[in-house]
């Protein structure tokens, strides 16, 4: 087990080279020239040239991307062309409402969907069965920034304008600073990510579990005797329950590169926003800063998933 | 009193094609101790009967009585019904590589059918006896073993755990549905042997479900046959094999290697393919592949009547009562029957 993390590490590692490698080279090709934006229309191409040389942006391309790597390895992810802020004192600042969204939201959604997904499962083509898979069917298709307008405009706006102000409308407040406004800013920005994400995993734990519940070791447990209840989940949802691990693991890792829309719809700052506007403007310090972290947050949420799996599974814990 | 009494058994299941009749008026008895081989083709309804009296056919139309110790299991709630399965009677299935769940050990499989149905045992005596068990099938090393999963064990010794798993708490019947048929031959004689052996033992019944005449020959007392949902043929075992009167089970016998009745010579399959369930030849349903099929057969299906191979020797088969046996002079009668 403890060789098999270390080689599932050191290939996260390469991943996490190669993403930073293709992130630089893609930055490149695109059209976008930081130097001339942060100039402005009236500079003259002397200027230009000289904000081109601070930057560091007339060297080679390798010469620029060994000087990305060298100070990474020393944890330095270097300064926003265009605030000169450390990109890592932004990514600090956008992390925490990021990080606290998706893993507020995987703890709603896993726990809606994979409860959705039993109830479907064990009353497959009832009424409960069909309003379900409807249901899914719906918030799978919505967007996401229709959901949260949708959440927003009922349960913020109207319920404000009722009188009972109960739920913020937007903005941050840190864990640390009150654990409690903290819950109370996020309810709404969870139930919109745990909508959409909840409603694929019921589909994906319904699938997994009318698997399970077609296996012999199901009909060895209903004639020893054992409980339906117990049939269902000590037996049948302990067996279904891997995949949507996995899935789990991924989703957790992709969102914490960026829930876009979530949130800008509330206005949580955060990594999305910050590397979307990097984008805009062309800001690669930022980008490769926020790529950086994306993809190590997937590669750490897949050695997550691979630890769970053989915490899960007997057969993958000793092979 | 027969410990098990099936009468009447009727099992379907309705489906978008129609409705597949799986069992159509079955009716057999189990002897306290004693062993019922039931034989016959995949889809004769054979592990469908037993699985609907213990009520593992979810979505199945049943109907009919099973008295066992005198109580029509077909009557019992699902609650009553859970607690005789695993305590009362147990089942052993076809594939051990299957049955055992794989993400528990196999001892914690055995301990859960015992505190299940005896909640007051301790985790420490469920273990005792777990490991007892495992012993008691010949399993090596039990104690070490009973913490190992599934797919630590070797088939043949999953089937053991499976057997102890079934002896655990003393049934008085044990249905044993192909218990050997996923396994290699070596294998199958151990098995056979191990569940024959507790049998003795423990004065268990066994219900042995098998399309195997080869596994019958060495363990059954009794040999129900079964064809499209019913049976077609009950005898003793040497009845069946010396003197069987329906042409289904001449068939049978004829088609395993090496003991048909031309030694040496070819095998000879029945021909055609067992019938669809949801449409069922009329009359006696064996018809369409019946070397011996006469007018009567597609008219009017022939009931389960006495024949002369022996003593409570029965078949549904319209040829003469006297036609039994695999000679020349049987097959004369059944020809001349034929013609006729």
């Amino acid at each position: 087990m403890r060789a098999f993390l270390l080689r599932r590490a050191l290939l996260g590692l390469l991943v996490l080279w190669l993403v930073t490698l293709g992130t630089f080279l893609l930055f490149y090709v695109a059209p976008s020239d930081p130097a001339r934006t942060l100039a402005g229309r009236q500079a003259t191409p002397e200027q230009v040239e000289l904000i081109r040389h601070n930057l560091g942006l007339d060297r080679p391309i390798l010469t620029q991307y060994l000087d990305y790597l060298g100070k990474l390895v020393h944890g330095d992810l270097g300064q926003s062309y265009f605030s000169g802020e450390s990109v890592g004192k932004l990514l600090a600042a956008d992390f925490p409402p990021t990080f606290s969204l998706v893993l507020g939201g995987a703890v709603l959604w896993f726990s809606l969907g994979v409860g959705a997904g039993v109830l479907s499962a064990t009353r497959v083509r009832s009424l409960v069965d069909r309003g379900l898979t409807l249901l899914a069917l719906a918030g799978v298709s919505m967007p996401t920034f229709v959901v949260g307008l949708l959440l927003l405009y009922f349960l913020f706006f109207q319920l404000t304008m009722a009188g009972v102000p109960v739920l913020p409308p937007d903005s941050y407040v840190p864990f640390s600073e009150n654990p409690a406004e903290w819950a109370r800013h996020l309810i709404l920005p969870w139930v919109t990510l745990a909508t959409v994400q909840a409603a694929s995993y019921a589909r994906l734990t319904r699938g997994s579990m009318l698997d399970v519940l077609g296996e012999d070791y199901i009909r060895t447990a209903r004639a020893k005797g054992v409980p339906e209840r117990s049939v269902i989940y000590r037996h049948g949802l302990r067996a279904a329950l891997t995949p949507v691990v996995t899935q789990l693991g991924v989703d957790v890792g992709t969102l914490i590169g960026g829930v876009v829309v979530t949130e800008s719809v509330f206005g949580l700052g955060g990594v999305g926003q910050a590397v979307v506007q990097a984008f805009i403007s062309g800001d690669l310090p930022v980008i490769m800063g926020v790529v950086t972290l994306a993809t190590t947050a997937v590669v750490v949420a897949n050695l997550l998933v691979d630890v769970a799996y053989g915490l899960l599974d007997p057969r993958i814990r000793l092979s | 009193m027969s410990l098990l009494e099936v009468t009447d058994l009727h099992v379907s299941f309705p489906t978008s094609d129609g409705v597949v009749q799986a069992v159509r008026g079955l009716s057999f008895r189990v002897e306290r101790g004693r062993t019922l081989a039931i034989v016959g083709e995949s889809g004769s309804g054979k592990t469908v009967s037993t699985q609907a009296i213990l009520g593992l056919t979810p979505g199945a139309d049943i109907s009919g009585t099973a008295l066992f110790d005198g109580v029509n299991l077909l009557d019992l709630d699902g609650e009553r019904l859970r607690r005789i399965r695993g305590a009362e009677i147990s089942v052993v299935f076809q594939d051990p590589l299957t049955s055992l769940h794989p993400l528990y050990t196999v001892g914690r499989q055995i301990e859960e059918l015992i505190r299940v149905h005896l909640p007051d045992t301790s985790r420490a005596e469920a273990r005792r006896r777990t490991v007892e068990l495992l012993g008691l099938v010949g399993i090596p090393r039990p104690e070490r073993r009973v913490d190992d999963y599934p797919h630590q064990f070797s088939g043949g010794m999953r089937q053991r755990a499976m057997i102890a798993m079934s002896l655990a708490l003393n049934p008085k019947l044990i249905v044993a549905d192909e218990p050997t048929t996923a396994l290699d031959a070596t294998v199958q004689a151990q098995i056979l042997e191990l569940i024959a052996r507790v049998q003795a033992e423990f004065g268990i019944a066994l219900v042995l479900i098998t399309h195997d005449l080869g596994v019958v020959a060495g363990m059954a007392d009794e040999v129900l046959v079964m064809y499209a949902g019913l049976a077609v043929e009950r005898a003793d075992r040497r009845t069946l094999y010396y003197r069987p009167h329906h042409p289904y089970t001449k068939g049978l016998l004829e088609s395993i290697p090496g003991s048909s009745g031309d030694r040496g010579g070819r095998l000879r399959p029945i021909p055609g393919s067992p019938p669809s369930l949801i449409a069922i030849p009329s009359g006696c349903a064996f018809h369409p592949r019946c070397p011996y099929a006469m007018p009567v057969c597609p008219a009017e299906r022939p009931p389960l009547a006495a024949v002369t191979g022996g003593a409570n020797h029965a078949s549904a088969c319209w040829l003469p009562h006297d036609a039994v046996g695999l000679g020349a002079e049987a097959e004369a009668l059944r020809l001349k029957a034929k013609e006729s």
